[in-house]
C-alpha cells in the first residue's frame, strides 16, 4: 500500500552548482561530472551532465528516444570515452543489460550465465555454482540444459538478467532491458528485479522510455531533455520499499507519472 | 524428428528426376544410334562394371588430391582470414589480392604449377587449393567481422583477453560462415583437381579421373567418359554431404538451418 502522502521531491535542478564538493564525493558512490559527449565532432549527444548517485540507489534515467540515455550509459560502464568530463565511481563490478538478451546461442542457458565469471577467471566449479544461484534468483532453475533459441523472449531477457548478477555486481546498468517484450511480461519482469534490488541493494541505472516503468522500479527518476542530453529535472519517487502489481493503480503512482510525463514534455520529447 | 514416411517423401522427387533422366538419355541414345556421341545409360554401367579396378584407382588418386586441395584451402582460408579480420591495415592491403585466388585463369597458370611442383599430384592439389580458397577466406571473414556488436562490449566489459574474444566470440559467431564456405569450396575443390590432372596430364596406372577422360576420349570410349564424370560429381556430392553432416553436427543447437 502507498504511503498517505506520495511526497515529490526535487533534488537537483539544472544548472544548479555542486556545493561542498568534498562531502559529495566522500559520499557519493557515482558522480558523473561535466559529462560532454560529441559525436562526428558536430552532433552534441550530451551536454555538461552532471549527476550524483548514491551507493544502493535504485535510478531510472527517462527521456525522448535518441536524447544519449544509452550513450550516458555506455560512457558510465566505460564502453565510450566522455569527449569532456569525467566519471568517478567507488570500488565494484559493473554489469551491464542490453536492450535484447544478447546470450551466446552455442551456449545452453547455464554456461551463458557463467559466461562473465569464465572470462574473469573464475573456476569452473565456483562460476558453475554462481551461475545456478543466478538462475534460481530470476526463476530459471529449470531450465539451464535449454539453448537460447528454444527460449521465450521473457525467458532469455532472465537469462540475461541472470548473467549480468553472477558476478554479483555492485552497479547494475540496465537499457531498456524489457522494451522488447510484452506488457504482463514486462511487469513480472519488474517486479522480480524490484526484488532482486531489494534483497542485494546494489546501485541500479535503468533506463527507460516508461514513465509507468519508472515509477514502479524507482526510487530516483532523472528526467533528460532531447538531444543533446541535458538534465531536466531530477525527482525522488518516495513509494513504499516493497512494491507490489497492485501499486500501479494506486493514485500516487499516478501523480509521479504524471510528474515525470511533465517533466518529458518541458524536455522536448 | 524425421519418421521413414518424411525421408521417403523428401527422397522420392529427386530419385523421380533421375529416373526420367536416365530413360530420356536411354530413348535417345536410341534414336541417335551413335555411342561414340552419346552412350547408353547401361553402356556406362557396363563400363562402371568392367572397368572397376581402374576406374577405381583413379577414383582414389583424384580423391587424394581433391583433399589435400581442400584442407590446405580450409586450413590457408580461416588462417588468412583470421589475419585479415583482426588486423584492418592487412585487410585493407591484402584482400584485393586475394581475388585473385577467383579470377586467376588455371590453365593459364597451369604451366607454371608443373614447374614449381613437378608434374606430379602435388601440381594437381595446389590447382585444387587455388581454384577453392577464396570463398573460404571471403565467408570467414565475412563471419568474422560481423560479431555482434552488443556481445563484443559484454566481453569488453569484462575485459576479456584477445585469445578469449576470439575463441569464445569470433569464431563461433563465424562458425556458420565458415561453413557456407566450406562447401563452396568442396564442389571447387573437386573442379579444381580435375582440371589440374587435364592440364598436368599424369598418364599411367592410377591416373586420376580428369586423367581418365582425356585418355578415354582419345580412343573413343565415350562410356568410360560419362562414367568418369560421373565419379566426379559423386566425389563432390560426398564431400558436401561430409561438410553438412559435420556442420549439423556442431550447429544444429544453435543454427536455425541446421536444425531440421
Amino acid at each position: 500500500m502507498v504511503g498517505e502522502s506520495a511526497a515529490i521531491v526535487q533534488r537537483t535542478s539544472p544548472g544548479r552548482h555542486a556545493p561542498a564538493l568534498f562531502a559529495i564525493i566522500r559520499e557519493a558512490n557515482m558522480r558523473v561530472q561535466n559529462v560532454h559527449k560529441v559525436f562526428d565532432r558536430e552532433v552534441v549527444a550530451i551536454e555538461n551532465l552532471t549527476l550524483e548517485i548514491q551507493s544502493g540507489e535504485f535510478v531510472a534515467i527517462l527521456g525522448p528516444s535518441g536524447c544519449g540515455k544509452t550513450t550516458l550509459l555506455r560512457i558510465i560502464a566505460g564502453l565510450d570515452r566522455p569527449s569532456a568530463g569525467a566519471v568517478e565511481m567507488g570500488e565494484g563490478k559493473i554489469a551491464y543489460v542490453f536492450q535484447d538478451a544478447h546470450l551466446l546461442p552455442w551456449r545452453n542457458v547455464l554456461r551463458n550465465v557463467a559466461l562473465p565469471l569464465e572470462l574473469i577467471g573464475v573456476s569452473r566449479i565456483e562460476r558453475l555454482a554462481a551461475a545456478m544461484e543466478a538462475l534460481r534468483q530470476v526463476g530459471l532453475s529449470d531450465a539451464i540444459r535449454r539453448y537460447p533459441a528454444q527460449l521465450s523472449g521473457g525467458m532469455k531477457m532472465r537469462v540475461s538478467l541472470a548473467r549480468a548478477l553472477v558476478t554479483k555486481p555492485k552497479f547494475l546498468l540496465l537499457d531498456e532491458p524489457f522494451a522488447a517484450l510484452d506488457e504482463i511480461t514486462r511487469q513480472k519482469l519488474d517486479e522480480q528485479l524490484r526484488e532482486l534490488w531489494l534483497r542485494h541493494r546494489m546501485t541500479v541505472l535503468f533506463v527507460t522510455h516508461s514513465t509507468a516503468e519508472a515509477t514502479f522500479l524507482a526510487n530516483r527518476a532523472v528526467v533528460l531533455s532531447s538531444r543533446p542530453a541535458k538534465l531536466v529535472q531530477d525527482l525522488t519517487i518516495d513509494l513504499p520499499a516493497k512494491r507490489e502489481g497492485s501499486l500501479r493503480s494506486e493514485p500516487a503512482f499516478a501523480a509521479i507519472t504524471r510528474l515525470i510525463y511533465g517533466a518529458l514534455e518541458r524536455g522536448g520529447a | 524428428m524425421k519418421t521413414r514416411g518424411n525421408i521417403f517423401r523428401s527422397l522420392l522427387p529427386p530419385v523421380v528426376v533421375l529416373i526420367l533422366a536416365v530413360a530420356a538419355m536411354e530413348i535417345a541414345a536410341r534414336m541417335l544410334n551413335e555411342p561414340f556421341l552419346l552412350p547408353r545409360p547401361g553402356a556406362v554401367a557396363l563400363a562402371m562394371v568392367d572397368h572397376r579396378m581402374d576406374l577405381a584407382a583413379s577414383l582414389w588418386t583424384t580423391t587424394q588430391a581433391t583433399l589435400i586441395g581442400f584442407f590446405a584451402s580450409a586450413v590457408a582460408g580461416v588462417a588468412v582470414a583470421m589475419i585479415l579480420a583482426a588486423w584492418p591495415l592487412a585487410r585493407r592491403a591484402i584482400y584485393p589480392y586475394t581475388v585473385f585466388f577467383q579470377t586467376v585463369p588455371i590453365v593459364a597458370i597451369a604451366p607454371l604449377l608443373v614447374i614449381w611442383c613437378g608434374p606430379g599430384i602435388g601440381a594437381v592439389a595446389l590447382s585444387s587449393f587455388i581454384v577453392s580458397v577464396f570463398p573460404v577466406i571471403a565467408n570467414t571473414m565475412a563471419g568474422l567481422l560481423s560479431t555482434d556488436p552488443a556481445l563484443e562490449d559484454l566481453f569488453r566489459l569484462y575485459e576479456a583477453s584477445p585469445w578469449a574474444r576470439l575463441w569464445k566470440l569470433k569464431l563461433p559467431s563465424a562458425m556458420p560462415s565458415i561453413f557456407t564456405g566450406l562447401r563452396i569450396a568442396a564442389g571447387l575443390a573437386v573442379i579444381g583437381t580435375v582440371v589440374g590432372e587435364f592440364l598436368v596430364g599424369l598418364f599411367g596406372p592410377g591416373e586420376g579421373l580428369g586423367v581418365r577422360i582425356i585418355s578415354a576420349k582419345k580412343t573413343g570410349h565415350t562410356e568410360i567418359v560419362f562414367a568418369a564424370v560421373l565419379l566426379a560429381s559423386l566425389l563432390g556430392l560426398a564431400m558436401f554431404a561430409a561438410i553438412n553432416l559435420a556442420a549439423k553436427l556442431l550447429l544444429r543447437r544453435w543454427h536455425a538451418p541446421e536444425q531440421n
